[in-house]
């Protein structure tokens, strides 16, 4: 592809192809079966079910007329496997292979929606058919998960009907460099990998770095132990990324990119290896870009589990296949990143953003969000709650509304206790603090933090000296070694956590955490020992009596730590 | 004469290893792929592989030594047929992933890190393997994720690998 023209002509033809699933009824073809291929719902044989609708399909002859498509996750994994039917977008739950024939037979051939497999919102007598009439859905904002109700993540051409690659094109051919990087800082974007730092920001700063070449990079490590969108976006929407990085690439003047997966992911890596391979015959990466002389490439390179590999230096050692030991900064990466050279580093999901971003302008993303904090925030809901799963929402949304109402609150009636954002770096949010407003500042200001987007709540069976605990001896693991308040510090914490929680913890010993906890904070090298204590101090915080409790009375009120006397 | 899968295998196993490295020649970078698929060929990186790595790519032993065992996913020892990963995540532990270990731990025999005697499984505890809406959750064989465990189930769920 070498022109706009052609971009917009497999645009076109392409959405005429897919308006079935803006719900205008086809001529020729039945439906779309959406059938949600995110970890979740793999896990629980969605595979199975799309094969048993194969074979029902072809049994009734209308195989042509029906088209299958194993997307990324659509989010609600607890009620996986999960589909959507176009073009009525009738949302199924809970699919199991022998449901396959009566979608088939009752919906796709009568007409008749199989109401037993239908969402029914708690409390509700009917059940809810449409997807786009779910309270748990409307309540949500979709701008980087845009695309994971519509396209088939393994075809650049769905990506393109759903304006794909536009922001590109007009990042090539309407906009200076200059210009780009103004618009992503007006549109007020922080980076989503935890730290919020403004990301037109950090592109300026790297596009007036001196020396060349230089690099644009995505972290895709995605290292919080509890967390899960930036996995759902790379193999939901992989070219989002592509574009984001192409756009950057052309804003700082670079010409190559590189992805960091981790190895865990490996479905993230094959699509995404696919997408790339994709947009070179499409003419999307590679020389010469819609004729307007700029080049751009991506290559991934695959993270082999270490936590610590996410941070930032680290993972630029990481990239250049070395051990991925952090180092100090300055020199920021905007100055010298991968292999010494100026190089911008951000998220999956910050990526993610930028295509919106250009195509809408920066005065609509604006106008999502609170004032700090602009546009989306997508959370990986898991623990004690009712509908595990990712969500996206806007920032300034309350706790309470993302735990109860679009989490469906605390399993069994029980009673909530905390939420913790922010993993390994973050806090615990207590029940008084549910009404804060998510966003940056004001989750930094009750001791958590934002984070990458892991959310997980907690109820009265979980004991907070016990996740204080659980926490510290991840990052006891995962310190890299090179600095001594992470790796002796963290040690001595775990001994004394340990100690509180089998019945040995003596007077004294909250303060000495708290003493600690300090030390390391000041001293340690990076990010990781930077923030470690953070769980161990925010629990401290709201739940100090918990920790007096096992230290004076060998008590645990949740029944989870045995007292050995 | 039964031929032994082990030994006889090896030459070609260095054969496919030497194209995994091709692509890489000379280029120290390549390293951590290069190390991923030869351990996704060999199942573990046993040391004649990682001197024939360390030659092709112009680096030390010394150097890859070093990168190896700074990665959890690399291993220096030969595995059990099936790999058991138990998820240790925050979503599982606050879900019994403790439970799962100990069932585990009763059932194999064996710790977190150790092969059962017959080579049948290797059992690991890793973090976040992003199942954490099934959990507490598992992994065997870096493919079939086992959710919502009950420590009852455990058993079942083992016979089905051999
Ligand atoms: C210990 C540690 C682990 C981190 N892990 C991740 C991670 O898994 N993914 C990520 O995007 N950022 C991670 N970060 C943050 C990165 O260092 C960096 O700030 C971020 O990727 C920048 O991108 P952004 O500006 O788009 O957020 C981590 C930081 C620390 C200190
Ligand atoms: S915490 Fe276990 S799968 Fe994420």
């Amino acid at each position: 592809m070498k022109s706009l023209d052609e971009l917009a002509k497999i645009r076109d033809s392409r959405r005429a192809a897919l308006k079935i699933r803006e719900g205008v009824p086809s001529a020729t073809e039945k439906a779309h079966i959406m059938m949600c291929g995110g970890a979740g719902c793999i896990s629980s044989k969605c595979t199975d079910i799309v094969e048993a609708m194969k074979e029902c399909l072809a049994k009734n002859g209308i195989a042509d007329q029906v088209q299958i498509i194993l997307t990324g996750c659509m989010g609600p994994c607890d009620m996986g496997p999960v589909a959507i039917v176009y073009p009525d977008a009738t949302f199924y739950r809970r699919l199991k292979v022998k449901d396959a024939e009566a979608i088939v037979e009752e919906h796709i051939l009568k007409g008749n929606p199989v109401q037993r497999l239908l969402y029914r919102t708690p409390g509700a007598k009917e059940p809810t058919r449409c997807v786009h009439d779910i309270d748990l859905f409307k309540k949500q904002k979709k701008i980087v998960l845009r695309n994971n109700f519509y396209i088939d993540p393994t075809s650049i051409e769905d990506y393109i009907a759903r304006d794909g690659y536009a922001a590109l094109a007009k990042a090539l051919t309407q906009m200076e460099p200059g210009e780009i990087i103004e618009e992503v800082k007006k549109s007020g974007l922080r980076g989503r990998g935890g730290a919020g730092f403004s990301t037109g920001m950090k592109w300026g700063f790297t596009a007036a770095a001196k020396g060349s070449p230089k690099y644009v990079v995505c972290n895709g490590d995605e290292g919080d132990p509890g967390a899960f969108m930036d996995r759902s976006v790379l193999e939901g929407d992989p070219h989002s990324i592509i574009e984001g990085m192409a756009i950057c690439g052309r804003a700082i003047g670079s010409e190559q990119g590189y992805v960091y997966v981790r190895a865990e992911y490996p479905l993230a890596i094959e699509r995404l290896s696919n997408a790339i391979d994709d947009a070179r015959r499409y003419g999307l990466l590679g020389k010469n870009i819609f004729e307007t002389g700029f080049n751009f490439d991506i290559e991934i390179r695959i993270g082999a589990g270490a936590f610590v590999c996410g941070e930032e230096t680290a993972l630029l050692t990481s990239i250049e296949g070395k051990r991925g030991e952090p180092r100090p900064r300055p020199p920021f990466p905007a100055n010298a990143g991968v292999w010494g050279k100026p190089t911008v580093l951000n998220n999956v999901e910050t990526w993610a953003n930028i295509p919106e971003i250009i195509l809408k302008g920066a005065e609509w993303f604006s106008t999502i969000g609170t004032e700090k904090s602009k546009g989306t925030k997508v959370f990986a809901l898991a623990g004690r709650i009712n509908n595990t799963g990712i969500v996206e929402v806007p920032m300034g949304t309350t706790l309470r509304e993302i735990v109860f109402e679009i989490g469906g609150g605390i399993p069994r009636k029980k009673l909530f206790k905390a939420v913790q954002t922010g993993g390994p770096s973050g806090g615990c949010i207590p029940a008084d603090y549910l009404d804060t407003p998510v966003d940056y500042d004001s989750l930094g200001a009750l001791g958590a933090i934002m984070g990458s987007g892991g959310m997980i709540v907690m109820d009265e069976d979980t004991c907070m000296v016990d996740i204080a605990k659980f926490f510290i001896d991840f990052c006891v693991d995962e310190s890299c070694g090179k600095c001594s308040p992470c790796r002796i510090g963290t040690k001595r914490m775990l001994e004394i956590l340990e100690r509180i929680t089998t019945g040995n913890g003596k007077e004294g010993d909250i303060e000495l955490l708290q003493e600690l906890a300090t030390t390391i904070k000041s001293t340690a090298l990076c990010g990781l020992g930077q923030t470690a204590p953070n769980p161990v101090l925010s629990t401290i915080r709201y739940f100090r009596h918990e920790y007096e409790e096992h230290i004076k009375e060998h008590y645990c009120r949740s029944g989870v730590c045995e007292f050995k006397e | 004469m039964a031929t032994c899968s082990c030994c006889c295998g090896e030459d070609e196993l260095t054969k496919q290893l030497d194209k995994i490295i091709e692509p890489y020649r000379g280029q120290p970078g390549g390293l951590i792929q290069v190390l991923t698929k030869a351990q996704e060929l060999i199942g573990y990186l046993p040391k004649w592989a990682l001197i024939s790595i360390a030659k092709g790519l112009g680096l030390s032993l010394q150097d890859v030594y070093g990168v190896v065992t700074f990665y959890a996913f690399f291993s220096l020892i030969p595995r059990g047929r099936h790999k058991i990963s138990v998820c240790a995540g925050t979503a599982c532990y606050v879900k019994g992933t403790k439970m799962v270990t100990k069932t585990l731990r009763e059932v194999l025999g064996i710790k977190p890190g150790q092969t059962t005697p017959d080579s049948r499984f290797t059992l690991e505890v890793v973090r976040c393997i992003g199942a954490c809406g099934l959990a507490p959750a598992m992994i065997i064989d870096g493919k079939d994720v086992h959710g919502r465990l009950e420590p009852e189930q455990i058993p079942q769920i083992l016979e089905q690998y051999a």
